[in-house]
């Protein structure tokens, strides 16, 4: 799995690229975070359209960049859900914190 | 009734977070055999990566050991899949299939139990602490 930043016009984006898994996301998680340190967005961007497969550790790393970005009071938004993402990610009521698009 | 097995694999490899998508990619290729639609190809796989992930994570905490998956394709359209580990075991299986509890910490959701029972439609969750662990799951796939 690869992690792409970008800036958007909201402030900044997290792409995901590949396979979601436990195996990637403990890497991709420690180098988003360390990205958020030293960038500190008040919106980010989580863009999941290059996701390829995700399983619930998926569900993880949204709560652990919404608790991120909520202690700071700033908002994650996420795009581009594909629908296999949306069913792992509505299974555990994540759409309740964090908006996900319809 | 039991029904007859027209197809099977068995593999084991060391529980190194590196297999797990080896694992689902074996099981994907296994069962295109029965020419799932996308949708159902999804479900396999990531039911499959979290009974792996669970074996990973929680059999064998601090050590390597040895993750067994057998692989059966039943008549009738029918994937039978077994995941098994020498671990730890679960003290209480029926707390550890609760949605959103889990040992793991932070970065766990607590959801792959109720993943693999959703997407699979059949699990059954064996358990013996300090002996292992037996996840069975099994789902009809395609028209008959």
């Amino acid at each position: 799995m690869r992690v792409e930043y970008k800036t958007n016009h909201r402030g900044t984006e997290v792409v995901l690229w590949g396979e979601l898994d436990h195996h990637a996301a403990r890497t991709a998680l420690a180098e988003i975070h360390a990205w958020l340190d030293q960038t500190m967005p008040m919106h980010l961007t989580l863009n999941m359209a290059r996701l390829s497969f995700m399983d619930s550790s998926g569900i993880a790393l949204v709560l652990s960049l919404y608790k991120r970005m909520a202690a700071l009071g700033g908002i994650l938004e996420i795009t581009d859900l594909p629908p296999f993402a949306r069913r792992i990610l509505k299974a555990a009521g994540v759409e309740k914190l964090v908006s996900i698009p319809a | 009734m039991k029904k007859k097995i027209l197809n099977t694999l068995k593999l084991s490899f060391p529980s190194r977070s590196a297999n797990e998508a080896l694992a689902r990619s074996i099981a994907a290729a296994f069962v295109s055999q029965l020419d799932p639609t996308m949708e159902e190809l999804c479900d396999v796989k990531t039911a499959v990566s979290e009974a792996v992930t669970n074996a990973v994570v929680h059999a064998y905490p601090d050590r390597v050991g040895t993750i067994e998956m057998t692989l059966r394709l039943l008549e009738g359209g029918e994937i039978d899949i077994s995941v098994r580990d020498k671990g730890r075991g679960i003290e209480n299986i029926d707390l550890a299939r609760t949605p959103t509890y889990t040992t793991g910490g932070a970065d766990r959701s607590g959801m792959g139990f109720t993943i693999m029972e959703s997407f699979m439609g059949y699990l059954r969750v064996l358990s013996t602490p300090g002996r292992g662990t037996s996840v069975r799951m099994r789902k009809k796939l395609g028209h008959e």
